[in-house]
């Protein structure tokens, strides 16, 4: 299991694409939206980390289909299925190497590029600790949908479309949090919340993503 | 004599077959009069106005759009534990009824909110989640119509629709947690301790009864084309293997 998480790390980082675009389009959103929203300090550090939230997400999205995509077409993913590790324990490993080339990076930029929209001094904190409770969530649902969508020629739109309305709740969780934290109110209940989801996914998806990616092998 | 001897295919298009024309005639009998009762013969509320009838589409609309969705899941379940394909088919069937149900509740919503609060659309957690609803339902088409294989897609959109379904559920907690709305509570209850005056109240329910007739109807017929669609499916392979 950790050959094989290994193994995906090197891939990830060698392909060129996977670990460095996600940090890129996440900082080119980060600096679109003042642009989009005007310069003013006080409006960019209001929805600075609904804004930071948002993109972090998209950015997540970017990289899901290479998860099982690749393996797929060459016929490694065959050769997983039929080696001794179960295949709940691919998807998970594949998961956490995609949080670990996508999701760490995106949780270690953020604090970073929240200055460039004018993130107050508890803001960096608040947004670090909630991406990096719901990133993991990110990644394992967006495992499910790349499991779901793998057989398809062109399913890259349509993994946005099954994996964005999964993202919701985290979302929502996540950005309440980080923008309670900021403005120094509690954000306890949102961010237990949000680590349910985390735990919860992280438990459970496996299993549907793996029965998903059975039902595409056949 | 059980329950899953109508799953079987043969069996579940003849008695639908004949059931088919009775559902639409009650159908007709329970919609066309709940509506015209609704329209025509009821009162104008005191805060409302005239503005208050289309409660008769919209409440109808938005109740089988969850009600759908459910059906579904169960139909989802049904399809992955014991393989019938006329419940996997009848969720197909459903999905479609299912997203215009929804589409029908927020336009309806959207037309009785302007006069009423004044705006098209506010993000109070029911219309959030009656948004959300419908990209699940999208996401679940979609899926649908981009595999090939009848059996795969099958396969995959019921574990869609289950993992979806948790996911839908968690989604109308987290709007509730992130915003408090506007919507008016339950308009009904079986305990009559809250909902609207008699007057409204049983042109509702003959209008919910209509809706509800009319979804089995709809269900029925878009059922039996589906598995006259992958009996299709089943011939055209034979023949070429025929052939080959």
């Amino acid at each position: 299991m950790i050959a094989l998480l290994v193994r995906d790390m090197r891939l990830a980082m060698r392909a060129g694409g996977g670990f460095g675009l996600g940090l890129a389009f996440f900082l080119i959103v980060s600096t679109l939206v003042p642009f989009g929203v005007g310069p003013e300090a006080a409006i960019l550090s209001r929805i600075a980390p609904g804004i930071l939230w948002v993109g972090a997400l998209l950015a997540c999205l970017l990289s899901l289909d290479r998860i099982f995509q690749l393996d797929f077409e060459d016929g490694s993913l065959d050769l997983l299925a039929t080696a001794p590790i179960p295949m709940e324990g691919t998807v998970a490993i594949k998961a956490l190497a995609h949080w670990l080339v996508t999701g760490l990076p995106l949780t270690l930029a953020a604090p970073a590029f929240g200055a460039l929209m004018n993130l107050q001094s508890p803001g960096h904190y608040w947004i670090f600790v909630t991406l990096l409770i719901g990133t993991p969530a990110l990644s394992m649902i967006g495992a499910f949908g790349a499991a779901l969508t793998v057989g398809l020629k062109r399913g890259g739109l349509l993994l946005s479309l099954l994996v964005l309305p999964l993202y919701i709740p985290t979302l929502i969780f996540g950005a309440e949090a980080a923008t309670r934290g900021t403005a120094g109110l509690s954000a306890l209940t949102p961010l237990l919340i949000m680590a349910g989801i985390t735990a919860g996914s992280v438990a459970l998806l496996p299993f549907a993503a793996a029965s998903a990616l059975r039902i595409n092998l056949r | 004599m059980s329950l899953w001897e109508f799953a079987n295919p043969v069996r579940f298009m003849a008695l639908s077959g004949k059931v088919l024309p009775w559902v639409i005639g009650l159908t007709a009998l329970t919609l066309i009069p709940g509506l015209i009762w609704g329209f025509f013969f009821t009162p104008e509320a005191v805060n409302f106005g005239n503005s208050v009838k289309i409660i008769y589409v919209h409440v109808p609309s938005a109740m089988m759009a969850i009600n759908i969705w459910v059906m579904m899941l169960v139909t989802s379940l049904i399809w992955i534990v014991r393989r019938h394909h006329v419940s996997v088919r009848a969720a197909k069937a459903a999905a479609l009824i299912g997203v215009t149900m929804t589409v029908i509740a927020l336009i309806t919503g959207a037309i009785w909110g302007e006069p009423m609060w004044g705006t098209y659309w506010a993000w109070d957690p029911r219309l959030t989640s009656f948004l959300i609803l419908f990209l699940f339902y999208l996401g679940y088409m979609a899926l649908w119509a981009a595999i090939e294989n009848p059996d795969t897609a099958a396969d995959l959109t019921s574990v869609l629709c289950i993992v979806g379904s948790v996911f839908a559920l968690l989604s109308r907690y987290a709007v509730n947690f992130w915003n408090q709305g506007l919507h008016q509570g339950a308009s009904l209850s079986m305990d009559k301790e809250e909902h609207v005056a008699d007057v409204y109240y049983l042109p509702l329910l003959l209008c919910l009864a209509g809706f509800v007739l009319l979804f089995i109807a709809l269900v029925l017929i878009r059922t039996r084309t589906e598995l006259r669609l992958v009996r299709l499916h089943r011939l055209e392979i034979r023949e070429r293997m025929k052939d080959a």
